[in-house]
């Protein structure tokens, strides 16, 4: 039976967002994972993905409407036999609810239908029990309400396998993206600049709930780089500037690596509860020209070698200053990375983009008299700081992850 | 655990223990109905009258109130006073002694006045011995701050629960399920006094949490070995004190499992299980991934007739069958 496509949740400070232009057309066939529309945000232009197969049906918002999370904005048709038939897994769009009002008239100028930090996928209400007559939304568990908020995952996609028709973990699970089965975007969208004051608010917003809510600490390592300098020179010299890796590259690597043994560190707060990540999904802080920044997440960068990684960046740094995120890219960092490498400053005092819980910052390698067995030497030195959430972690266990750090960086041919 | 171990019962075991009770400190001593020449009516007792006279195990009459008051007022007094109530159901008459004064004179008196009287009683049904006898009250008590409430179902907590029962200040009651006073098993040789408080963990699982107590323990775990066989890991965690609940033992269960199903042979309104689900809908709400499930007594009074009381009372099927529906299985 017809289903819902609804407006995403693409992070905890995403409130609504507006349609650029939908990739598919009525009657088209989408493969899970498929871009269905392209999604202006304040973070951008982001391609939106559907989590099932089906036939695009009826758009149900046009070009340019901005409606909250969790609006209808397109009817989905079952892709073929296969598909459920299910009373309580959607109803018609007709007799639904989106967070603000009925469905077609769905739009929103000026008021966010939802206020808050944390929007939810369409219903607020807890599932009705058993006894109740089919549910007009879908029914979810609390965990798996939770993880699709932060996936992204719009439930009403979902045809649930718990307990009477709910949407459970398991769902859930099953249909997050996955990065290394995700194609490839079908196009890459021309017009999709990101509205540098609506990111600029974004980032207001980001930043402020971290600096009201996180009690940060402070720490700042030294550590001698000139072993990954000389590598990296020996590396490079052979290979055309379109392959060469950068030391950005080196440092994702190594603090990646580092994660393995101090998950603390990597994963988020739940409401002052630490909620540890599966993966380490590295977010990689990017400038934006004009102003602005933006961290998408390189999935899993503990598993990628350094070319693999090096490819992911460059990637990431096009499609961040042409548009065209993906939106797992945006709402899956377990922690952030930030290198001011180009800039000159010695070290970076980070502030955690909630609701991770730690962030850390590579300043510029440069030049130092250091000690090296009782005589003072030229090296490369570079300062490492760490700002983490001390409601999760202390200064002992974070002082411990950036000397890690600093013995991966001094065996570069390994990371 | 060192040494040996002996093979002994529940019922021995709590005899045990209140032998080393009387034989450590000479405040100790136990009063209650038929406890000194019959032995008390499920035998616990059974020896002590001869071995340590009737100063020390004081046959009462049949004023469960009149003896109850008497506690309080030796512990008051200094005594560490155990007392025997036959059965819950009997503690009633009881009540006004263990609610207006037991639980409330440290409060009333501003920590002057401690009352480190442990009251022991019976509880539960199984023995076709019908409504006046067989019914699970733990939670009326277990709603009353002043008091602290623990339900012993393994030999080591009957073992060892009795002496950190007398060693606190404030009023302890101990529930001992009449079925089982039976049950056979090993215990060491040198078994000690355990902590009254805080819940165990009785099976490792990550599928779903059974969340019991008391009488219904060993059902929940035959239940998990049932659900073994299904591929259903189930985590049984055994409450041991009913109050306080050990809710950081609770949640981190269900944060690792998501599902939860409370056995309590309490009825199911304003039970136990009905408090332990509040408790997780406040707590874990977020980590859950089904609803929480309960197995309670059917609200009748516990019917005398084997099969009707049988039917009356949580189950290894009907656990079996809340969990898989935790699961929609």
């Amino acid at each position: 039976m017809t289903q819902v496509f609804r407006m995403p949740s693409l992070g905890a400070d995403m409130e609504a967002g507006t349609l650029i232009e939908w990739t598919r057309q009525p009657g088209e066939r989408l493969a899970r994972g498929d871009t269905i529309a392209v999604i202006e945000t304040q973070k951008g232009a982001i391609e939106v993905e559907v989590f099932q197969d089906a036939v695009m049906g009826r758009p149900l918002i046009g070009i340019g409407d901005k409606v909250p999370v969790g609006a209808p904005m397109a009817e989905l048709e079952p892709a073929g036999p296969t598909v459920q038939a299910s009373g309580t897994t959607a109803a018609p769009p007709s007799e639904r609810q989106g967070p603000s009002g009925p469905a077609a008239g769905d739009k929103l100028k000026d008021h966010p239908a939802q206020s808050g930090s944390q929007p939810e996928p369409p219903a607020k209400s807890p599932p009705p029990p058993d006894a109740t007559p089919a549910a007009t939304h879908q029914r979810a568990s609390p965990a798996a309400r939770r993880l699709a908020a932060q996936q992204g995952i719009d439930l009403a996609t979902l045809i649930g396998s718990g307990p009477g028709g709910a949407v459970i973990l398991a769902d859930i699970q099953a249909a997050s993206p996955q990065p290394e089965t995700a194609p490839a975007p079908a196009r890459q969208p021309t017009h999709a600049r990101p509205d540098l004051a609506a990111m600029r608010e974004a980032i207001a917003a980001a930043m402020s709930r971290a600096k009201r809510e996180i009690p940060h600490y402070y720490l700042a390592h030294d550590l001698d780089l000139s072993d990954a300098v000389h590598w990296l020179r020996r590396r490079n010299a052979a290979r055309p500037p379109g392959q060469r890796l950068l030391m950005g590259v080196l440092f994702i690597k190594a603090v990646a690596l580092a994660l393995h043994d101090f998950r603390e560190l990597n994963g988020f707060d739940r409401d002052g509860r630490f909620e540890p990540a599966a993966g380490i999904h590295v977010g990689t802080a990017i400038a934006i020209r004009g102003g602005g920044l933006v961290a998408p997440a390189i999935h899993d960068a503990d598993q990628l070698d350094l070319d693999a990684l090096m490819t992911r960046l460059r990637d990431l740094v096009a499609r961040v200053r042409s548009g065209g995120l993906r939106a797992a890219e945006l709402s899956d960092p377990t922690v952030t990375v930030s290198s001011l490498g180009e800039r000159g400053v010695d070290r970076l005092y980070g502030v955690i983009y909630p609701p991770q819980v730690a962030i850390v910052g590579f300043g510029t390698p440069r030049p130092r008299a250091w000690v090296v067995e009782q005589s003072v030497q030229a090296r490369t030195v570079v300062t490492a700081t760490l700002a983490a959430d001390h409601r999760h972690s202390d200064g002992h266990r974070g002082a411990l992850f950036l000397a890690r750090v600093a013995a991966h960086l001094q065996e570069p041919q390994a990371l | 655990m060192s040494g040996e171990a002996i093979q002994t019962t529940y019922r021995e075991a709590v005899r045990a223990a209140i032998r080393e009770a009387l034989d450590r400190d000479e405040r100790v001593f136990l009063m209650g109905e038929d406890v000194g020449r019959y032995g008390g009516c499920y035998a616990v007792t059974k020896g002590l009258y001869d071995d340590y006279g009737p100063e020390r195990i004081r046959d009462t009459p049949l004023s469960e109130c009149g003896f109850t008051g008497a506690g309080i007022g030796a512990a008051v007094g200094g005594m560490r006073p155990i007392v025997e109530i036959m059965t819950v159901n009997f503690s009633l008459l009881a009540l006004d002694q263990i609610l207006n004064n037991a639980a409330t004179l440290r409060h009333m008196s501003g920590g002057q006045l401690k009352v480190p009287v442990v009251i022991r009683m019976a509880t539960g049904a199984g023995k076709q011995l019908a409504a006046q006898h067989s019914h699970s009250l733990e939670a009326w008590y277990a709603h009353v701050p002043g008091l602290k409430v623990a339900a012993p179902a393994t030999l080591e907590d009957a073992r060892g629960m009795l002496w950190t029962a007398l060693e606190d200040p404030d009023p302890v009651i101990l529930f001992e399920h009449v079925m089982l006073y039976n049950r056979t098993g090993e215990l060491a040789a040198d078994a000690d006094a355990v902590p009254l408080t805080g819940a165990a963990v009785r099976r490792d699982g990550t599928d779903v949490s059974l969340i019991t107590y008391g009488g219904c323990l060993f059902k929940t775990l035959e239940a998990a070995e049932q659900l073994a066989a299904d591929d259903i890991a189930a985590e049984v965690i055994d409450l041991r004190s009913l109050r306080p609940l050990d809710d950081a033992t609770i949640m981190a269960s269900v944060a690792k499992t998501h599902r939860a199903v409370i056995i309590d042979e309490g009825w199911r309104s304003g039970s136990l299980a009905a408090e332990v689900s509040a408790r997780i809908m406040e707590q874990a709400f977020w980590e859950l991934d089904a609803p929480v499930g309960r197995v309670c007594s059917a609200e009748v009074p516990i019917p005398y007739p084997r099969h009707l009381e049988h039917a009356a009372l949580p189950q290894v099927p009907a656990i079996v069958a809340a969990a898989k529906a935790t699961l929609g299985r």
